[in-house]
């Protein structure tokens, strides 16, 4: 059993702990992560005991080759922490894990003074605690990674709530400015509010926006097209707005038959949306003049 | 089996379905309110479906062709209430109903099928 032979290393870290960690502070007083002034030494120093007495805990378990494992759940957080702490100080993944790669050269050290005279052995223990080392120090990176996709996804909710909002423009009337361009995903969240508020507000007419969608393919077009039809079907009249020269180009290009009113400005909408549900907006000063005309 | 009662107002009739619909259901509501609107002479038909929550292709199916043996009857068919999930479904499924009328609540259904029917008289 290879990984039987190597459980030199736990010993000699419990050994030689306090020995390993001076001499690795001692490495990083010039590495990279001082230098770019994100960590102190008392920190750094803070950091790395907090590791080895991980790593040390871990090692006791002896399985060097799984640090996927149970055992090493105390290190795994310790890294994960310590990645995403070190991100937030804009520090790139390869500082990061440089942390980690240099705690090498003490180990080896202390192992080459080990096994002086037994050269085959010394290789053999040098292989394992590579590979460790190497996978401690890839998780890191993986922790990074981890930790930048869930800003991301946090960032793509917060857009996809921000960017859906029903306004009620007058009793009966509401209106959903699009911002953005339209996947299925947020054209369901779009529908699902839509057809909320028609229900909370009882509007009859809903005006769809799309001055801020910046193109508009078959798909987006398709997915106005339903959202318009889930809204008829609720007895609610859609009434889509703000279709600049190029999209109504594009509109025709594709043969699409968008079969909804539609209007080019939101102002239009409005107005036509007031006349179908029986209100006018008439000038203060010359009232009767205008009434009759509409 | 329980049925699914039709209510005579004027003359409309109002279906009002509260329990989860089941095809043979479905079927026995076509057979019922054809009846009706022939016995009543009913000029308008409003089918509420406020507490319906599950729809399938079939009673979106189902709701068509009500709309249309009542036109044939000579008697306008409108939906009202329908569930946002009900009607993003329907979509989906890619029944749009392109031959029923719509309304958001009972009252404006009622209203609807008024001014559908002053119409039909004026013209």
């Amino acid at each position: 059993m290879p990984t039987k032979k190597a459980t030199t290393i736990p010993t000699l870290v419990a050994a030689h702990g306090k020995q390993l960690l001076e001499s690795w502070l001692g490495l990083q007083k010039d590495s990279s992560l001082v230098a770019s002034g994100a960590v102190d030494t008392a920190t750094l120093h803070n950091y790395s005991e907090r590791f080895l007495s991980e790593f040390h805990k871990a090692l006791a378990s002896g399985r060097l080759d799984a640090i996927g494992g149970a055992d090493w759940a105390g290190v795994r957080e310790f890294l994960s922490d310590f990645s995403r702490g070190m991100a937030q100080h804009g520090l790139t993944p390869s500082q990061i894990a440089t942390f980690v790669f240099s705690l090498k050269q003490p180990l080896f050290a202390l192992l080459s003074h080990e096994f002086k005279s037994d050269a085959q052995r010394l290789s053999e223990e040098l292989w394992q605690a590579t590979l460790l080392i190497d996978s401690l120090g890839l998780y890191t990176s993986e922790a990074f990674q981890k930790s930048r996709e869930e800003v991301i996804i946090r960032q793509q909710e917060e857009m996809l709530e921000l960017s859906t909002p029903v306004v009620e423009l007058w009793e009966g009337i509401v209106a959903v400015p699009l911002i953005g361009t339209l996947d299925s995903e947020r054209t369901q969240v779009v529908m699902e509010s839509l057809l909320q508020h028609i229900v909370t507000t009882g509007a009859e007419i809903a005006i769809i926006d799309i001055t801020g969608v910046p193109t508009v393919d078959t798909l987006v077009a398709q997915h106005l097209i339903k959202t318009v039809a889930a809204a008829r079907l609720m007895g609610a009249d859609c009434i889509i707005s703000g279709i600049r020269p190029q999209i109504a180009q594009t509109i025709v290009h594709l043969g699409v038959e968008l079969s909804v009113t539609s209007k080019a400005t939101m102002a239009d909408a409005l107005q036509l949306a007031l006349r179908r549900i029986g209100k006018t907006v008439v000038d203060r000063k010359t009232p009767q003049a205008a009434s009759p005309a509409e | 089996m329980d049925q699914i009662p039709i209510m005579k107002i004027g003359d409309c009739l109002l279906v009002s379905i509260q329990v989860d619909m089941h095809d043979q259901l479905a079927i026995s509501l076509q057979d019922n309110l054809t009846t009706r609107i022939v016995q009543t002479r009913a000029r308008g038909v409003m089918i509420d479906i406020s507490a319906l929550e599950i729809v399938d292709s079939f009673i979106g199916r189902m709701l068509n062709n009500i709309a249309s043996m009542s036109r044939v009857l000579d008697a306008v068919t409108v939906v009202v209430g329908m569930q946002p999930a009900v009607a993003i479904t329907l979509v989906e499924l890619g029944l749009t109903l392109p031959g029923v009328r719509t309304a958001l609540d009972v009252d404006r259904g009622l209203a609807l099928i008024r001014r559908l029917i002053d119409d039909e008289a004026g013209s």
